[in-house]
């Protein structure tokens, strides 16, 4: 493998994730909402609830459709650029998207057509009962990858077998109950609820800015604030920095995060602002806050947060334990070596085995790595600091914002004079990209900040990649990029397209164009 | 555990089979009628009817696909591996295929210009005719032997091309499948059509049934006598934990017929799916659209067993290293994953055949061009 085909399939990989993950949030956001107003009309009986839930579930199908065909690739792609990946952890990695097929892609698929198709054909009820099933499989779904991708972060539940020559499932309910898995799948979820609300509050604002369609505006107006705010407190409060402290290679990412380059006496503060300088491992023109990184990330006073430095000299150690494991594990591979002892050393450094795989970079004989590489590999362990700095600035920067316009939303809602206050409409329709923003540099914390592993502390990135020429890779990369742009150009059209034409669109004869059009 | 290793290995063998008879027999006559979406609809009123004859499920249909994909990837990560990588253009190609059709089929209705529709009809007819062409090339090279080996840590290399998968029998194969899956789809169309369309699908139906019986049988006859086999000569205890360069396999000269001489029974396989094509033609011609559609499936049913049987225990065979095949001996996922997965299939697959037959019963009935008319709308 050369360093090109590994650095391209993974440019590849975060482009198709990172473009899955535009349509993913509000999908899961808007579903619920969806099924939300659903409730409201069949409680309430009002027609306009039934057109608001036609009409944004209109822009959820175009939608939709984006997540569904995406979603596709990242699957394939498991097997055509990450071949020794999937060998090597399909065994537990397998496992929950196998279930996320049978118990909620399945369901989410089956019924969004009775959602789209079955208004006529379904007593009141039913159709509810399908908008919340549609919802729910959507839901399900995000439980099941980010269980999958949690267990990238922290690989719990799982042994090393040297006959398969692969990691093999040991517990599936550490696997299930993974610490991270939980933080995530809340933190993911509420985000995309959040996503969804502002999607629906921006664009109802625009309608109440331009004054058309000004019941229907208003009540979508409404719905949203109240769900985003609830959204938006539940992203923050169990914002997942809390998950940082459990796994190894995660404590090296919180400390990446904060450009934290030693360990503090606890409780540490926390780097408001700051230029992190990996060259010197120091972070320039720090702005801190006495205690609040301890608190956030130890939920105590007393509890270290170990800094980069320390933890790069554990690295170390661990890749001298990974050597040894390395090397027993070579011996148990010609039969007549596999005496009790070698096995025995096996078992008590193969944890480390992944540490010894990071060697493999700079040399195929593991066993003889000098000195210095073991120090390079070492320091490999540090992602890269500056971007998980920034990236998540960005992300709590962008929260902070909506958690404003959220209040604010909110609040002027309550009091009725959400109408009369233009700047926050101006401000609901600026906000439409926070969410996004938002979503796609917490996934550059997480994925970068998880470097140089694949699976932390288990495979390192460069060994998970197929045997595969520059070539093919920039064949599938240019394949992509071509498909992507062409589809995202044609949903943008028709996102905007129906967006400005509002609830015009149903063809009630009841809303602004219609009405405007008999007129004249 | 329930089931000791080997049972459970052949489980899940019979799952394989049973997710991919779920996505050919659903997902089959999607793809069958985006194919001949272009061809037997003359208008946009006939095509809408098409797309809405499937538009409502065909979504749900797919996800065996992707769940077919999933299971291997949890019950044979190697075989996942191999063959994702391996067939790394014709997965790539069959992805990008794939892409146009959750759009085709929300974003046609959505503007009224001609010319965006018919882009869109022709999209929708890439998105069918390539990925069923393509199931059946791959199926074919499983027969060819793909050329890949391991080294010492497993790690896999290809020393193919792409040309290489373009085989004469492969691409034979791709006709079968594509073939097979046109007929699944008219016959589908008799069930949910009527007047004119309904006429234009008998008239295909016949036409390629009797396609689909001439490729399926020359492919059959090809692989008996001129295609080499693969025998697996030696393999320690199957009921424990193995690794595919453990076994020893030869290329022998006699075709395809091993299973078949040991186990007469599997012939029922691919005799019913040359006879279950014959009969989609008489029920056809007696216009009995639900017998037909029943043969049909019959017929879909003996072709994937009869890959099944042929190739067993092989899952991809090696062109190039025969003892590095991947069989369902020694590519499997640990006896704990599989078993877990065991009880995920057996509560989930009823639950999801339970739900999808109800969506079904809703949606049921003959779809016309009036019915568009009335709907403009709602629907695709």
């Amino acid at each position: 493998m050369t360093e090109e085909v590994v650095d391209l399939s993974r440019l590849q990989f975060a482009l198709t994730a990172m473009y899955h993950f535009l349509f993913v949030p509000l999908t899961l956001g808007l579903s619920f909402l969806l099924a939300i107003m659903e409730s409201v009309y069949v409680m309430t009986n009002k027609v306009i609830y039934k057109d608001m839930v036609k009409f944004w579930g209109k822009l959820f199908g175009i939608n939709f459709v984006l997540g569904v065909t995406t979603g596709m690739t990242l699957e394939f792609q498991f097997g055509t650029n990450w071949a020794y990946y999937s060998h090597y952890v399909g065994d537990i990695f397998g496992v929950p998207l196998a279930i996320e097929g049978m118990m909620a892609f399945f369901l989410e698929s089956t019924f969004i057509g009775l959602f789209f198709f079955g208004w006529d054909r379904l007593s009141k009820v039913q159709h509810l009962t399908v908008t919340w099933l549609v919802a729910l499989g959507s839901n399900l779904s995000a439980l099941w990858i980010l269980i999958a991708n949690a267990w990238m972060q922290n690989p719990v539940g799982t042994e090393f077998n040297y006959i398969t020559m692969r990691m093999e499932l040991a517990s599936f309910a550490d696997v299930f109950f993974n610490p991270v898995a939980q933080v995530k799948f809340v933190h993911t979820v509420a985000a995309g609820y959040v996503t969804g609300a502002v999607f629906m509050l921006g664009i109802s604002a625009l309608y109440l800015l331009k004054g058309r369609d000004m019941a229907f505006a208003q009540r979508s107006f409404a719905v949203a604030s109240g769900f985003g705010l609830a959204a938006i407190l539940s992203v923050i409060v169990l914002g997942d920095e809390s998950g940082y402290t459990t796994g190894e290679v995660q404590k090296m990412k919180l400390a990446a995060i904060e450009s934290e380059w030693e360990t503090q006496e606890p409780p540490a503060a926390f780097t408001l602002f700051g230029i992190p300088n990996p060259e010197n491992m120091t972070t320039d023109y720090a702005v801190k806050v006495p205690w609040v990184l301890g608190l956030i990330a130890t939920r105590s006073v007393d509890e270290e947060v170990h800094g980069i430095k320390d933890l790069v000299a554990e690295n170390e150690k661990k890749i001298r334990l990974g050597i040894i494991a390395y090397g027993a594990f070579q011996q148990i591979k010609q039969q007549e070596n596999q005496t009790p002892e070698v096995l025995e050393t096996f078992e008590q450094h193969k944890d480390y085995l992944g540490y010894g795989l990071l060697l493999k970079k700079y040399t195929q004989n593991v066993v003889g790595a000098t000195d210095m590489q073991i120090k390079q590999a070492a320091l490999d362990t540090v992602p890269n600091v500056s971007v998980l700095f920034w990236a998540f600035r960005l992300m709590v920067g962008s929260g902070f914002l909506m958690l404003f316009l959220f209040i604010m939303a909110f609040y002027y809602c309550a009091k009725r004079q959400a109408l009369q206050k233009r700047w926050l409409l101006h401000l609901a329709v600026f906000a439409i990209p926070l969410p996004w923003i938002a979503a796609e540099s917490g996934w550059i914390v997480a994925e970068m900040g998880r470097q140089p592993w694949s699976i932390a502390g288990i495979l390192p990135t460069h060994l998970s990649v197929s045997s595969l020429t520059v070539g093919d890779v920039y064949f599938s990369l240019a394949g992509f990029i071509f498909f992507y742009t062409f589809l995202l150009v044609i949903e943008m059209f028709l996102m905007f397209k129906y967006a400005r034409l509002g609830p015009s669109s149903l063809n009630t004869g009841r809303y602004h164009f219609e009405q405007q059009g008999s007129k004249t | 555990m329930i089931f000791d290793y080997e049972t459970l290995k052949i489980i899940w063998w019979l799952f394989l089979g049973v997710l991919l008879l779920g996505f050919a027999l659903s997902d089959g006559f999607d793809m069958g009628i985006g194919t001949l979406l272009p061809f037997i609809a003359k208008n946009d009123k006939e095509r809408r009817v098409l797309i809405n004859v499937i538009g409502p499920t065909w979504e749900g249909n797919q996800v065996w696909l992707i769940l077919a994909a999933g299971a291997v990837f949890a019950a044979w990560p190697l075989v996942y591996a191999t063959a994702f990588s391996s067939l790394f253009f014709a997965m790539l190609l069959l992805l990008f295929a794939l892409f146009f059709r959750p759009v085709g089929f929300d974003y046609r209705s959505k503007l009224k210009n001609q010319t965006w529709r018919n882009a869109w009809d022709w999209a929708l007819f890439c998105g069918s005719a390539i990925p069923a062409f393509l199931f059946g090339v791959v199926f074919g090279n499983l027969f060819l032997g793909i050329p890949f080996h391991f080294n010492d840590e497993l790690r896999l290399f290809y020393t193919g091309s792409f040309w290489q998968l373009l085989h004469p029998f492969a691409l034979l194969s791709g006709f079968v499948s594509l073939a097979m899956l046109i007929m699944h789809g008219a016959t589908y169309l008799q069930l949910r059509t009527e007047d004119i369309i309904l006429q234009r699908s008998r008239k295909v139906t016949c036409w390629i049934a009797v396609i689909y019986i001439v490729l399926f049988v020359f492919a059959g006859v090809w692989s008996i006598f001129l295609l080499p086999s693969y025998h697996l000569t030696f393999i320690p205890d199957v009921n424990q934990t193995l690794n595919p360069l453990m076994k020893l396999v030869e290329i022998t000269e006699q075709g395809w017929l091993y299973n078949y001489k040991q186990h007469s029974w599997m012939l029922l396989a691919p005799i019913g799916g040359t006879v279950g094509g014959a009969f989609v033609i008489l029920f056809t011609l007696g216009k009995h659209p639900k017998f037909a559609f029943m043969f049909s499936s019959t017929a879909i049913i003996g072709v994937i067993l009869t890959a099944g049987f042929t190739l067993f225990p092989f899952l991809l065979p090696s062109s190039t290293h025969p003892s590095h095949s991947l069989t369902i001996w020694d590519a499997s996922s640990s006896q704990m994953t599989l078993m877990l997965m065991f009880w995920a299939v057996v509560f989930f697959l009823p639950l999801i055949i339970l739900y999808t037959r109800w969506v079904y019963k809703v949606l049921r009935g003959t779809l016309t061009v009036k019915t568009i008319e009335d709907n403009q709308q709602t629907m695709y």
